[in-house]
């Protein structure tokens, strides 16, 4: 079962922070990966107004495939991370040539385009960057977005993190979520690694997705290019969530209705039960089922944490006005965040949704059961 | 016949029956009820002549023979009257000295049941016993890193949607503006297809009513039941019960002058209307019910004289195209209720099903498509459409749950499969096999008939006379000396052990799938099938 550990601070924190906090919780995880998405970010990312960052892994032909590719697009290097690695990689972790963090600055022909446009046209550039790199095995591209940026390695989490240098200063973050991996069903595979990241939505999970045919037969027949992918069955919560957030227009308050809705004779007599019914009927294809824990982080910077229906995988969230984190096991909420108050941690249940608002005030904790928030 | 005799054509020996007839002398009472039970008049009393040799003590008198005669029970060789195989002989018989037995060869009779040119109608379904539904395993077995759930404590949702799902954005939108909305159902997953009050018994049907409301409001199970073609009693048009009735309609309109005047005094809407375009027995032919079925009470309710023969044309003859038949039937159907009953119609399975189903998919007033295969049962049908026609329902299925999921459309046409499920007696295997091979749910008909009433029906074409209102067990005749062995109580009974059995059994497939919080359908990668052919056809592994 794979660890995890997501955390939002007021002061952006080195990845470093979770990387410790995955270590402790070691014996859960076996260095089949580790996964780690960063945003909010602080040092000099902080200042790149918005402007498209990229992460991935590059052979040098790969890095040559990049750059003309860029260049025919228009982007222009802003600013980037070189992180050169020593000769011979830790045990477990194979040899690259360049992993990436790149920021571009717009092409000048997108001026004047609407948000949503941009957005599309982010996406597709990583969807046409991962597909030549599949065909020519020479790139992995993991995000490109602004205020994002994600590394992903085969290996021990904390090896991995030395080897890359991990605590370098350029690298600090307000929200950052981490993986350990333990691999179950399928093969090793840095696209099956967690978090997975879409536009802004990042999720990860510990657990199995046993609805995961369907659903993946569902998004990718939605005719939206970015459903694609699926190399792990827990992408789909990643792309749920997107579905829910960018196609229905619901909030995160939402989530636990369109995954695990609520059973009839709960909506019989639920407050907003007409909506929800409604919601459960159309949206029923992506009823999650199996034991997960879902953390993930929304295009605001929200952190949440959701249970499946049957509860039985561990997740824990706790923290203290401006830093909060979430984690898999309490283990790694004790390394993150050792001086909270420890009677405030939060296990949700399979009702709850618990989530940080960027201002990281307080925990909220919204019921399945309880009236739903007006929708966006 | 003796040796220098002629024969007939038609004449057959016993030997040439598919059933013969084993009677055990030494044990009969000749006390008849064997004889009297008999739905086909296949065994009579024989009277017979006997030699005997009579011999005396001593040395004085020869033997001598005399002549004696003795009775037993003697089997028809008539083809018109050949044993069914039904053994009601067998369960009547005191002392159990009567059974029929299934020839060792190939019967000669099947070329003889043609007298007047009339070829075979009979009843019950197609004579192949098995099927590729009973080969399919379930092979994704949760374990260790998903735990598998507790089919016995774990919290379910086996429930399913009759009604046309909008995609959500536009469901959503409509909400927030009060525009029309399809209504939907949510049902029970296992249905009880479409057979009529007419195809079967009063006490069948009352029985198989009163199980379903029985489920329905004692145990919470959204069973639903389909009237077939022979419209509904008036008070259960005028009962809250109405709500747990499919009503269908099919090219015979039998009882819908009933049903509609109905209508303004209905307490509940009927859960749906179901248009019958085909039917799996007997495909591209309208339903047929044989006048010896047509009792006054049948006749009252359907609206027709008694005692005639009603063969419901092959097609609705109002419609020529398929935009008709799905636009005009469908809607005016829908404004009947005023557009709060989901309509659907039924076909047999087809190659062109996926064309019905294209067709349907641009109409945002089709409820669904059902699609009844090969296997299908019906209480009467011609014997060459039972055995020959028709597709079989895995693959038709799997063929249009796939062309939905390429159109994205899996999520708003339901799909209901029936024909042949549980025909081998495992009802929820063939079931979970449908619903994951992309089916929303499932019909069954025969199997509840010998399920909740102990229908004699098989495959290796026992009984099967359902047509003309002989059934032996009362399940499908219209005669009330018939009628009376069925208790309606005692088949509701039956109905809720069938469908409670079922679901802990569907839990029990489920669970170990890791699958409860909803139904899996189209979860094809939790199976597999021993046939390579197959799976490859029906897109799923293939192990051994």
């Amino acid at each position: 079962m794979c660890r995890l550990i997501a955390i939002t601070s007021e002061d952006p924190l080195s990845p470093m922070t979770a990387i410790r906090a995955l270590d402790v919780m070691k014996e859960g995880h076996d260095g089949s990966g580790v996964g780690l998405f960063l945003s909010d970010l602080g040092g000099p990312f902080q200042d790149l107004n918005g402007t498209p960052i990229l992460s991935g892994i590059f052979t040098n032909a790969g890095m040559k495939r990049l750059d003309s590719y860029m260049m025919e697009v228009g982007f222009l290097t802003k600013y980037k991370i070189s992180i050169k690695v020593p000769k011979t990689p830790p045990q477990g972790v194979p040899k690259r040539d360049m992993y990436l963090i790149r920021a571009y600055e717009y092409p000048e022909a997108w001026e004047g385009f609407r948000e949503a446009e941009i957005q599309h046209r982010l996406m597709s550039i990583r969807l046409q960057l991962r597909r030549i790199g599949e065909e020519h095995e020479d790139m992995i591209v993991f995000s490109f977005w602004p205020d994002v940026i994600m590394i992903k390695e085969i290996g021990d989490p904390m090896a991995v993190a030395e080897y890359l240098q991990l605590d370098r200063p350029e690298l600090q973050a307000g929200v950052m979520m981490a993986q350990g991996r333990q691999n179950t069903n399928y093969a090793i595979n840095l696209y099956a690694c967690h978090p997975f990241f879409i536009q802004g939505v990042a999720t990860m999970t510990n657990g199995e997705n046993t609805a995961f045919v369907p659903i993946r037969e569902y998004l990718m027949s939605r005719g939206f290019p970015g459903y694609v992918g699926y190399q792990s069955d827990s992408e789909v919560f990643t792309h749920i969530l997107h579905f829910m957030l960018t196609h229905l227009g619901l909030g995160i308050e939402a989530y636990k209705h369109v995954i695990t809705p609520l059973q009839d004779e709960d909506l019989d007599h639920h407050p907003s039960g007409l909506f929800l019914k409604h919601l459960k009927h159309t949206c029923r294809r992506l009823i999650i089922d199996g034991p997960n824990c879902v953390i993930g982080s929304l295009p605001d910077r929200t952190l949440f944490l959701v249970q499946d229906r049957k509860k039985l995988r561990p997740g824990v969230i706790g923290g203290k006005p401006g830093l909060y984190a979430i984690s898999s096991e309490m283990c790694g909420l004790d390394v993150a965040i050792p001086d909270r108050d420890k009677n405030a941690d939060f296990q949700p249940m399979y009702l709850d949704t618990a989530y940080i608002r960027p201002d990281r005030q307080e925990v909220i904790i919204c019921r399945q059961t309880e009236d739903l928030p007006l929708q966006h | 016949m003796s040796s220098d005799g002629r024969l007939a054509p038609s004449t057959l020996s016993i030997k040439d029956l598919p059933w013969q007839i084993h009677w055990d002398k030494e044990r009969c009472t000749l006390c008849g009820r064997c004889t009297a039970v008999c739905p086909v008049n296949a065994i009579g009393i024989g009277v017979h002549r006997q030699r005997l040799v009579e011999t005396t003590l001593g040395l004085t008198e020869p033997p001598s023979s005399v002549y004696g005669v003795y009775y037993s029970i003697q089997q028809r060789t008539d083809p018109a009257y050949a044993c069914v195989g039904c053994a009601m002989c067998t369960l009547v018989c005191p002392n159990d000295c009567i059974i029929p037995l299934r020839s060792d060869e190939v019967d000669k009779l099947t070329y003889h049941i043609n007298r007047g040119g009339q070829p075979r109608r009979r009843g019950g379904r197609r004579n192949v016993p098995g099927g590729v539904l009973d080969q399919i395993k379930f092979i994704r077995i949760s374990m260790l890193t998903d735990p598998a759930l507790d089919a016995g404590r774990h919290e379910f949702e086996l429930r399913t949607l009759l009604g046309r799902i909008l995609p959500p954005e536009l469901n959503l939108e409509l909400l927030r503006d009060e525009g029309w909305i399809p209504p939907v159902r949510e049902i029970y997953p296992l249905m009880i297809g479409a057979m009529s009050f007419g195809a079967l018994s009063p006490n069948m049907w009352e029985g198989l009513q009163m199980g379903v409301a029985y489920l329905n409001e004692e145990l919470g199970m959204p069973v639903r039941m389909c009237t077939g073609e022979g419209g509904c009693p008036p008070r259960l048009l005028r009962s809250r019960f109405l709500k747990y009735v499919i009503l269908q309609i099919a090219s015979g309109y039998f009882g819908w002058d009933e049903i509609i005047r109905a209508i303004p005094e209905m307490k509940e809407d009927p859960c749906a209307v179901e248009i019958k375009y085909g039917q799996g027995a007997k495909p591209g032919d309208g339903g047929l019910l044989m006048w010896y079925k047509v009792s006054e009470l049948i006749a009252a309710i359907r609206g027709v004289p008694q005692g005639v023969s009603l063969p419901s044309p092959p097609t609705h003859q109002t419609k020529y195209s398929i935009e008709e038949s799905v636009a005009k039937m469908i809607q005016s159907m829908y404004m009947a209720w005023s557009f709060r009953v989901p309509v659907y119609p039924k076909i047999s399975g087809t190659t062109t099903a996926l064309a019905v189903l294209n067709n349907l998919t641009r109409n945002p007033y089709a409820a669904a498509l059902a699609i009844d295969g090969e296997d299908g049962g019906t209480g009467a049908a011609y014997n060459v459409s039972m055995n020959h026609m028709g597709h079989p329902i895995a693959s038709n299925i799997r063929d249009c749950y796939l062309n939905l999921v390429k159109l994205g459309k899996q999520n708003e046409i339901p799909l209901f499969a029936g024909g042949g499920v549980g025909k081998s007696g495992n009802l929820a295997a063939n079931a979970a096999a449908l619903i994951m091979l992309g089916a929303r749910g499932v019909q069954i008909g025969r199997y509840i008939m010998q399920a909740a009433a102990g229908c004699l029906g098989s495959e290796s074409d026992r009984c099967n006379i359902c047509n003309i209102g002989i059934c032996p067990k009362g399940i499908t005749s219209q005669d009330p000396r018939l009628d009376r062995r069925l208790d309606p109580e005692q088949v509701a009974e039956r109905v809720v052990d069938v469908f409670l059995s079922f679901d802990i059994e569907l839990k029990k497939i489920l669970a170990p799938l890791g699958r409860s919080t909803s139904l899996p359908i189209g979860m094809s990668d939790a199976i597999g099938i021993n046939d390579q052919a197959a799976a490859e056809r029906l897109e799923i592994k293939y192990v051994v």
